[in-house]
């Protein structure tokens, strides 16, 4: 199977997506002549065309609308935020208009549109860059919200997402475009609200989507050389989100642990903490614990932005304290 | 101008303006709740820019909606039916006065942000494009909008990008309370067209005939060059911002509101249709009559309409 980075698995989905339905196009700020700010789009505008590949102006609420208005009368727009920190900018367009048009005309609308993009902290890009805003799509009904943290998963969802009939908030994350890993070929399909076991374990859950993923596989392997078997589980979609496969690694093992980039409060560690007291709270031997970022907005000095990061260390010395070691 | 057609544009405008006293009514007694915005005083803009374009061609507003629906050709009954909030409801009940949506007729809906269709309206106009079709969109809002971002980023694209979009400021003079001057530091609000090198117009809204000639041509050249257009219609609201602010409060004085009354939109287009004897005298009590049965139906229909089952809250919050 081939080697992909991050970056070419999500290229790859969208020109095969774009060469399968005339109506998908991609829209957003550099994602054309500059082959986009992170080179997710490289080669995709000389390959379609500027009708298809659109640079569009510094105006992340004009060209939201533009992509739900087009969806509203039968196009598939790909909006590229050049990170998920502009979209607060769109956000009118996409909480008012992207997430309630179906529901509130009564169903006389699909909005299929993605806005993806890079979320979350990369290095020393201080507070403005470097927010992790998925609880903040989490919330809102109406929308579907995809964190992959794989080149292969990344192609997979990113294809269901341009294909899936709703708004799709798709969310990348900057470091994680270098990462590479075998990515399937043509038609690899993976659905919305299926999670996946990235690690098999029998001692305790940890709970991970996006690049936390990493962490709690580099926190795994650090506690299966003291013998502690990590289950790790990615549910890949947030919303709506795989309840049974949390509930299933939590039976088995009686302990979780969950691991968020977001900030602590209202994040969406607590909404998946909720859903496994609700649903296996006979079969927890300890609390549910989250490791998330500080409570602070996100400092730049790189010594600063490591302490408020989760790491490694941070989930193995949670995954102690639920196993009472 | 067909006769036909200016007949049927006056009798557009007395079915929104009974239609809306109708509603009035109904809010009155309960039977309608939340935000009601009433257009009338208004009627002359949505019906005549709606006149002046094809079937297939797309409008879309603001809150104050009720106007802009009836004229694209939806029936009555759903749409009083959704002030009622009942399952038959145009929007199923859903959405209530603010939202109305009619897809098959182009009605596009019924907005609450102020401003917040105005992308939508672009993104239209973008699609057009894409797909080459030969449509063009109206978009109407408030003069309280211009002030908002994504009314500039609108039209900013829309010039660079050449769409068939037709912005139409509905300028009532008051953003809810605030009257223009102490919001705006232009009086002539379609001089912000020249900000995007767009073409623009400002129209007497109260006349309906000078709106449909000045959307008319606007559409022409968004048909034939993909041009844009900015048009400011001059008009008034005859009532409240909405069904809980009086017509005359603290921001506009009696005197101001009746002035303003004598240059009724539906008395100046009756008055030329008779002196042209395209209405007689014995047409307009016909055309009366026959509104007050339509409207009289729809209130009738929305009675007794049943209220949508609670099954139906999880409905369409996501297509298949």
């Amino acid at each position: 199977m081939p080697v992909l980075t991050f970056r070419e698995a999500l290229n790859q989905a969208m020109a095969e997506e774009m060469e399968r339905d005339p109506n998908v196009y991609l829209m957003g700020e550099e994602v054309g002549y500059y082959n986009g700010a992170y080179k997710v789009s490289q080669g995709l505008m000389e390959r379609f065309g500027p009708e298809r590949v659109i640079d569009t102006p510094i105006a992340e609420l004009g060209f939201a609308g533009v992509g739900v208005g087009s969806a509203m009368v039968g196009l598939r727009p790909i909006i590229e935020m050049m990170t998920f920190n502009f979209s607060i900018l769109a956000l009118d367009q996409i909480f008012n208009n992207a997430a309630k048009l179906r529901y509130m005309s009564g169903g006389q609308f699909q909005i299929p549109i993605v806005f993806r993009g890079p979320g979350g902290a990369a290095h020393g890009l201080g507070a403005q860059h470097s927010q992790c805003l998925d609880p903040w799509f989490c919330n809102v009904p109406g929308l579907k919200v995809v964190a992959p943290s794989v080149p292969a998963d990344g192609k997979g969802l990113l294809k269901s997402a341009i294909r899936d009939n709703n708004p799709v908030i798709f969310i990348e994350s900057e470091v994680a475009y270098g990462f590479k890993g075998e990515v399937p070929e043509g038609e690899f399909l993976v659905p919305l609200g299926v999670g996946e076991v990235k690690r098999e374990g029998k001692d305790v859950t940890i709970v991970a989507w996006s690049k936390m993923i990493h962490v709690a596989l580099d926190a795994a392997n650090a506690l299966a050389e003291e013998g502690i078997q990590a289950e790790v589980i990615d549910p890949r979609t947030l919303r709506p989100l795989d309840e049974q496969i949390l509930i299933t690694s939590v039976e088995k093992t009686n302990r979780c642990v969950i691991v968020e980039e977001g900030w602590p409060y209202a994040g969406v560690g607590a909404e998946i903490a909720h859903r496994i007291n609700m649903h296996a709270f006979d079969h927890l031997d300890a609390p549910v614990l989250r490791i998330s970022s500080k409570d602070v907005p996100m400092p730049y000095a790189l010594n600063l932005e490591k302490d408020v990061m989760p790491n490694a260390q941070k989930v193995v010395a949670a995954v102690k304290k639920v196993l009472y070691i | 101008m067909q006769k036909k057609k200016l007949v049927e544009m006056y009798r557009m405008m007395l079915l929104i303006r009974r239609f809306e006293e109708r509603a009035a009514q109904m809010y009155g007694m309960q039977k309608i709740t939340g935000f009601c915005h009433l257009y009338i005083g208004q009627e002359a803009v949505g019906v005549g820019a709606i006149a002046a374009l094809r079937p297939d061609d797309y409008f879309i507003s603001a809150y104050r909606d009720h106007g802009h629906i009836l004229a694209k050709g939806t029936d009555p009954k759903p749409v009083m039916a959704e002030l009622f909030g009942k399952a038959t409801g145009i929007s199923k009940g859903k959405g209530g006065s603010m939202h109305l949506f009619d897809v098959e007729k182009g009605y596009m809906g019924g907005h609450g942000i102020v401003a917040g269709q105005i992308p939508l309206a672009t993104g239209m106009g973008f699609a057009i494009k894409y797909k080459k079709e030969d449509k063009v969109v109206v978009c109407s809002f408030g003069e309280g909008a211009v002030h908002q971002g994504s009314f500039h980023e609108s039209l900013n694209l829309a010039k660079l990008w050449k769409l068939p979009v037709i912005y139409l400021i509905e300028n009532n003079r008051y953003g809810m309370g605030t009257p223009l001057e102490r919001a705006s530091a232009i009086w002539d609000l379609s001089q912000k067209a020249e900000s995007y090198d767009m073409a623009r117009a400002t129209v007497d809204g109260m006349d309906v005939l000078k709106v449909y000639d000045v959307v008319a041509e606007a559409a022409d050249r968004a048909r034939k060059n993909g041009e844009p257009t900015l048009i400011e219609a001059r008009t008034y609201r005859f009532r409240g911002h909405s069904m809980s602010d009086p017509v005359h409060s603290h921001y506009r004085t009696k005197e101001e509101v009746e002035e303003q009354k004598k240059k009724d939109p539906l008395i100046i287009i009756k008055d030329k249709l008779l002196k042209d004897k395209v209405l007689t005298p014995a047409t307009v009590k016909e055309l009366e009559a026959e509104i007050k049965k339509i409207v009289l139906e729809s209130a009738d229909f929305a009675e007794n309409s049943p209220v949508p089952p609670l099954e139906a809250v999880y409905e369409d919050v996501y297509a298949p």
